[in-house]
């Protein structure tokens, strides 16, 4: 079959200074036009928060206990299994142990996969792990609400790679000490429409 | 205060969106990685414009880039034209004819009163000399690109007989960086990866847009409170609400045909995570599936009659079907391999676009609802998120090599591959919208 080989520079005229003055977006600006109705000025946005874009829920998460087995915070999993192994064991025990002790301490359990497959059943894989450290920090003597989870699949990675080197790294549940606030509060919801 | 603090999220300002943060944006080429063996030859000739006013935009490149770029057709390049006509009584024919053109195009961009534009265009067969087609689309000057699509869908269709959908939109997620550093943006953009404009930036992950039916709206996940939550956007003004915070997994949302209900993945405390109807009016909730394995990915079946998913209920995941009345039970629907995942339904409701683990590679393939005949159209190691495009000629999906991310499409038949190259960051999670209305 014949290739055929385009290369199109797309998007430079966007950035061009030339091609600035007809695109800048004006809010409303869409409005009444037969082809434009589609296409128009859709970013005219509804408030910026950018100055608070870094410092998201800094507060929230803490340094937590340190020394020995309670400073490890990863555990690690195979492909495709959430069932916690060797080392994972003795590190959930003594976070168990830990937690067991200081009732009024609170972790967020951040379930991870390796970035191959569908993203959101990932979500459901890395959910899945989260669970199994849940379960096993609960049957050591954590109870139920000093512990919540988050699944964020494989959006989060925490090596870069396409090797079971980098894989390995990024199946994991990450266990997060929270300060005595606890959980960010969710965002108020915009006025509905 | 502490609201403040939990907002990690900023909506873009028009200024932003107009080209403050255009450099630090995913670059997106096109390049056709295959393509039919006959194409249609069709000179695009450069169009008649007025002197100020319009941006500077070549209409006729943006149209010649369109029919390029959908591998159905070969252009002319400019040094080999005969002739430049912007009028079709100036065109000769036997030129062109002698040029191996079939078609040709003329057009003009014309000033109207009060600032708007108008694109004329005529398409005439060389070889009957008949005008195929003829016509004007007016708007502003920043409308005028949308405009260039149009002439490339009305030429498309006289041509081919399929409905084009290069004046369609794209939603993607844009990342760049590694956690905690990593910057996630929501952009929308023109079918052909021009025109990009932001939505949404995220320091946490932003997932799975998802177009309304009428195009105005988007929905998708957010991890902006360290915690999953699903959202509404209104894509013009970038109004948004919450419409799903609840304990556990918020995910997958998909809109319902009709626009009034998202079907979600809900996981609740204990972690199980469910197919859900969410009516965005009401706020009721219905629960579709109930089943200790994961289900999720829920999409629509043109009719809005069933929701087809993924599920891991028989060992690996596969794709199901269930019906949205309470009470329906899931059916099996791919039986190929050992992983299939993240179903889409094109329009017509005859094909089934999935994620599938071929030799190792996860690649997009689709199944024909009707025979059943399953076949693997994509060739990368890490294809995902197969979007079908309005007319359900083409899928679009993401695609990894190395560290590099980039989005792709492969018509249905396997024939025409395309790239939209990413420059920097990782580009991912296409979804097309539908035509414009």
């Amino acid at each position: 079959m014949r290739k055929i080989l385009m290369v199109l520079m797309l998007a430079t005229a966007l950035v061009s200074a030339g091609g600035c003055a007809s695109k800048k977006p004006k809010p409303g600006a869409s409005q009444s036009t037969e082809v434009g109705a589609n296409n128009g000025a859709d970013s005219a946005g509804a408030g910026s928060d950018a100055a608070n874009a870094g410092n998201v829920g800094a507060d929230d998460d803490v340094a937590g206990p340190q020394g020995g087995l309670l400073a490890k915070r990863v555990i690690y999993f195979d492909f495709d299994s959430s069932d916690i192994k060797g080392d994972g064991n003795d590190v959930v025990a003594a976070h168990a142990k830990y937690l067991a002790s200081h009732t009024s301490t609170r972790v967020r359990l951040e379930g991870n996969t390796d970035d191959r497959g569908s993203r959101e059943y990932n979500i459901g894989l890395g959910e899945r792990r989260a669970q199994a450290v849940r379960r096993a920090l609960m049957l050591q003597g954590a109870t139920e609400g000093q512990i919540s989870t988050v699944s964020y699949g494989a959006e989060r990675p925490a090596a870069v790679g396409n090797d079971e080197g980098a894989w390995a790294k990024n199946r994991r549940v990450e266990i997060v000490y929270l300060g005595p606030g606890g959980q960010a509060a969710p965002v108020q919801p915009q006025p509905q429409r | 205060m502490r609201l403040n603090k939990a907002v990690s999220v900023y909506l873009a300002t028009a200024l932003l969106a107009a080209g403050a943060v255009g450099p630090a944006w995913a670059q997106l080429k096109v390049e056709v990685t295959n393509g039919v063996s006959d194409p249609v030859p069709v000179a695009i000739v450069p169009f008649a414009k007025p002197n100020a006013g319009d941006g500077g935009l070549d209409v006729a490149s943006v149209i010649e880039h369109d029919l390029q770029g959908s591998g159905r057709f070969r252009t002319l390049p400019r040094t080999n034209m005969p002739a430049t006509p912007t009028q079709p009584n100036a065109v000769v024919m036997g030129d062109w004819k002698n040029a191996g053109e079939d078609y040709i195009v003329v057009g003009r961009v014309v000033p109207l009163d009060g600032g708007n534009l108008a694109v004329d265009f005529d398409l005439l067969n060389v070889l009957t000399g008949q005008r195929v087609a003829g016509q004007r689309f007016t708007g502003t000057p920043s409308a005028l690109r949308n405009a260039a699509h149009r002439v490339s869908d009305v030429v498309y269709e006289k041509i081919l007989g399929i409905r084009g959908a290069f004046a369609t939109r794209i939603a993607y997620v844009s990342v760049d960086g590694q956690p905690p550093a990593q910057k996630f943006q929501l952009i929308v953009a023109d079918a052909d990866g021009e025109n990009q404009r932001l939505v949404l930036e995220s320091r946490y992950p932003l997932m799975s847009p998802s177009w309304s039916p009428d195009g105005q709206w988007l929905a998708y996940v957010s991890f902006e409170n360290k915690r999953s939550a699903v959202y509404v956007q209104f894509v013009r003004t970038g109004e948004r609400r919450q419409v799903s915070a609840r304990a556990g997994i918020n995910g997958a949302p998909s809109w319902s045909p009709d626009g009034k209900k998202l079907a979600l993945t809900l996981g609740g405390s204990s972690g199980n995570p469910d197919i859900y109807i969410l009516e965005l009016q009401t706020q009721n909730l219905s629960r579709l599936t109930d089943d200790p394995s994961i289900d999720t990915e829920p999409t629509w079946s043109p009719d809005g009659k069933y929701i087809y998913f993924t599920s891991d209920r028989a060992g690996g995941p596969q794709i199901y079907r269930i019906g949205v009345n309470p009470g329906d039970r899931p059916k099996r629907i791919t039986f190929t391999g050992n992983y299939n995942a993240r179903p889409r339904v094109s329009a017509d409701g005859n094909l089934l676009a999935v994620v599938t683990q071929d030799s190792g590679n996860y690649r997009v393939a689709v199944q024909d609802l009707n025979s059943g005949t399953f076949r693997v159209l994509s060739k990368g190691h890490l294809d995902e998120s197969p979007s079908f495009a309005p007319n359900g000629s083409t899928i679009m999906f993401s695609e990894r090599e190395g560290s590099r991310a980039s989005l792709a499409t492969v018509s249905v038949d396997g024939l025409i591959g395309l790239r939209l190259k990413s420059e920097q960051g990782g580009v991912r999670e296409p979804a097309w919208g539908p035509f414009a209305q």
